[in-house]
């Protein structure tokens, strides 16, 4: 089985707000790093890779951010313009600007998925259909909050299945096979070390599993605090707290009380998600910054480098 | 005005709005129980809670129907009901079935949509139906008029905003003209005027396949018969988020991108003219003005010994980065909010899961602003 970044395409899943798009950038640098030529695929339109790397905003059109190291943000109704293109020739046109069309793709239950999804596949094409584009080694997609990601993954089956013959059903298959396919797709889930996340990784492994037969590839826990007291100098503290003191330094043995118990909190949740993904999961430290700047994101994607 | 039973005073419905893992649920439920402890009937509707919490309230089993949670639950932690505390989990898919159900004309139209596998593999796929369902659930238990007050928690979507389009989409998707196309499509060639018509037609067949298309068409025949009655209601639920008897409480954590949600929403929520309560935020890390580590280093050496002193202050500096990032982000959201109040609530040492938990967030809610500045004053001193 090929490394996760040997792989052609690898989904980065997770809840809301637990940091998904940090690791596609951390993913995505390591792999440019290693000398593949790496794209980072955004479907939601929040420009977080483009503001990650300080970049202008991505938009369709792919776009380099660092060396080795590409950028797109995958909007239904541009993937939808080419793909007519694409398929329907000099109708492409006329069928992109009928509003009956526009209807069609609106009010199908899944169309603004499969679309994106079809065109993830379509960056992963070494010989692209979309001419004068080059390929890439490896595709980096961001995916929607979880349970929005395992459907999303679900997505072209459902149509090849529905669509049975015709070119939806043959692209859907083949985008499907794919998927499944866990030597050229990987899948990476990202929690935080907290009760609401865990829980949601171990949900979407075994949904996973179900229905795609696909394991997760890496679980990574993001912005893990790190364990800075044994359980004898929280004592200490704790003592030095009944003395009175400086406010500055009565704030210093709260805050250190206030760590110890997080930290302490954020390895038990560590356990539980071990203990039910059978494996250790990938730990990367919080990062102590207003915001995360270049030099940290590297710092973060070369300790997931050397977990992989 | 700044606690929150002052805020929802004369309020029937309370909408906790804000992007994900901000602590939402959590806030909702203290939300509830702390107006179910002042006297008043209150059902809180939420999604997907945390197994945790679900448990602490008695909510194990997925009913799609309020239940009452029982009040020797909180008289354990020393809160005494005045009134009820409800819960329900919200069925997303299960909301939409019934909504079918009493929309359709017909018995045959309803097992048509129910029983249609585009329905049944993508119902969830409808962009907004969570976020839609949520609010119909909402419009049904307030036209019910079983409670004083009804608090919300909205769907974890990664863009908060996607609520408060939902109505307006889900009009959009069963807008007429939409489905007229394809209810017949035989026949919509001459029914639509223009010479492309036909052409259009083929070439989408070409582009999708005819088998997808059948499909399609049985599909949005069966919708057919509905969407009048998914246009009014969508009307109404669209009449409750304007309500005078309705707020929107925002709830976001103090960091970069929730507060730039958050402002966001705010705006958002102006510019339709619905009413907006406050904010809440989570989960504040807080510091004291420019400590000097070395001092502090010195001055817990003699108890602690260099090391562990030394420990203690860098700890320091790392909190004091985190207290200022929210120190910046609070200012900037009161900046953009005018006259509303803002609530803090501080970060606590773990995760906030049970009854327990409820009650610390509960104190920091429904304390007066004086209250709330010294409770958080006294928690680092």
């Amino acid at each position: 089985m090929p490394g996760l970044l040997d792989k052609r395409l690898v989904f980065i899943t997770g809840k809301g707000g637990v940091g998904k798009s940090t690791v596609a950038v951390a993913l995505g640098l390591a792999a440019a790093r290693r000398g593949r030529r790496t794209m980072v695929a955004e479907l939601q339109g929040q420009q977080r890779v483009s503001a990650a790397l300080d970049g202008e905003a991505a938009t369709f059109a792919e776009t380099r951010v660092a060396d080795g190291l590409y950028t797109i943000s995958i909007d239904a109704h541009e993937a939808m313009r080419e793909y007519l293109r694409l398929r329907a020739g000099p109708f492409a046109d006329l069928l992109a600007s009928s509003r009956m069309f526009s209807y069609f793709a609106a009010a199908t239950p899944g169309m603004r998925e499969l679309l994106q999804i079809g065109k993830v596949w379509e960056l992963t094409q070494l010989d692209r259909r979309t001419k004068a584009a080059d390929g890439y080694d490896l595709v980096v997609v961001d995916a929607p909050a979880s349970g929005h990601g395992a459907g999303l993954l679900r997505t072209p089956r459902t149509f090849a299945e529905l669509a049975r013959v015709g070119p939806i059903a043959h692209q859907g298959r083949r985008i499907d096979e794919m998927i499944r396919d866990r030597t050229r797709t990987g899948i990476v889930a990202v929690a935080l070390p907290e009760e609401m996340p865990v829980n949601e990784t171990l949900a979407l492994r075994a949904e996973l599993r179900a229905e795609l037969g696909h394991d997760l590839d890496l679980v990574v826990i993001n912005a893990v605090m790190p364990r800075r007291f044994s359980a004898r100098e929280a004592t200490a503290i704790r003592g030095a707290l009944d003395h009175a003191g400086s406010p500055a330094a009565r704030a210093g043995l709260h805050a250190a009380l206030s760590a110890h118990l997080r930290a302490g909190e954020q390895r038990a949740q560590v356990r539980r998600l071990a203990r039910g993904l059978e494996r250790r999961p990938v730990l990367l430290p919080f990062v102590f910054a207003p915001a995360l700047d270049r030099a940290a994101l590297e710092t973060l994607s070369a300790t997931l480098e050397a977990a992989l | 005005m700044s606690t929150v039973a002052e805020l929802l005073e004369g309020k029937r419905v309370c909408i906790c709005a804000g992007s994900g893992g901000v602590g939402k649920t959590t806030t909702s439920a203290a939300i509830a129980m702390g107006m179910a402890a002042r006297g008043l009937r209150v059902v809180v509707v939420t999604i997907d809670p945390a197994r945790r919490l679900a448990n602490s309230l008695g909510l194990q089993t997925l009913g799609n129907e309020p239940r009452l949670v029982a009040p020797e639950r909180f008289a354990a932690e020393g809160l005494e009901m005045k009134g009820e505390l409800w819960a329900m989990m919200l069925d997303a898919k299960r909301t939409f079935d019934e909504l079918i159900e009493r929309l359709s004309p017909d018995e045959r139209s309803r097992d048509e949509v129910l029983g249609n596998r585009i329905y049944q593999e993508l119902s969830n796929a409808v962009a907004g139906s969570q976020e839609f369902t949520a609010i119909a659930k909402l419009y049904e238990l307030d036209q019910e008029g079983d409670y004083d007050l009804l608090v919300l928690d909205t769907p974890p979507s990664r863009n908060a905003l996607d609520f408060l389009d939902a109505p307006d989409r889900l009009t959009q998707f069963f807008e007429g003209r939409a489905l007229q196309v394809f209810l017949r499509p035989t026949g919509f060639a001459t029914r639509i005027v223009g010479a492309g018509t036909g052409v259009v037609f083929s070439v989408l067949k070409r582009v999708t396949g005819v088998d997808l298309l059948q499909d399609l068409s049985v599909f949005f025949r069966a919708l057919g018969g509905m969407i009048d009655g998914f246009r009014e209601r969508a009307e109404q639920v669209g009449r409750l988020l304007e309500d005078p008897g309705t707020t929107f409480l925002l709830v976001t954590s103090p960091e970069g991108e929730p507060i730039e949600e958050a402002i966001f929403f705010r705006r958002k929520l102006k510019a339709a003219r619905m009413p907006f309560g406050g904010v809440i935020v989570n989960r504040v890390h807080r510091g004291v003005d420019h400590p000097d580590l070395a001092a502090v280093e010195r001055e817990l050496a003699g108890e602690l010994g260099d090391k562990l002193a030394a420990k203690v202050a860098a700890n320091l500096g790392d909190h004091q980065v985190l207290a200022e990032r929210d120190a910046a982000g609070i200012a900037r959201l009161e900046q953009e909010l005018g006259e509303r109040p803002l609530l803090e609530v501080p970060q606590f040492d773990g995760d906030v899961h049970d009854v327990e938990g409820l009650l610390r967030i509960h104190r920091y809610l429904f304390a007066t602003a004086k209250r709330r500045r010294e409770m958080l004053a006294e928690l680092v001193s």
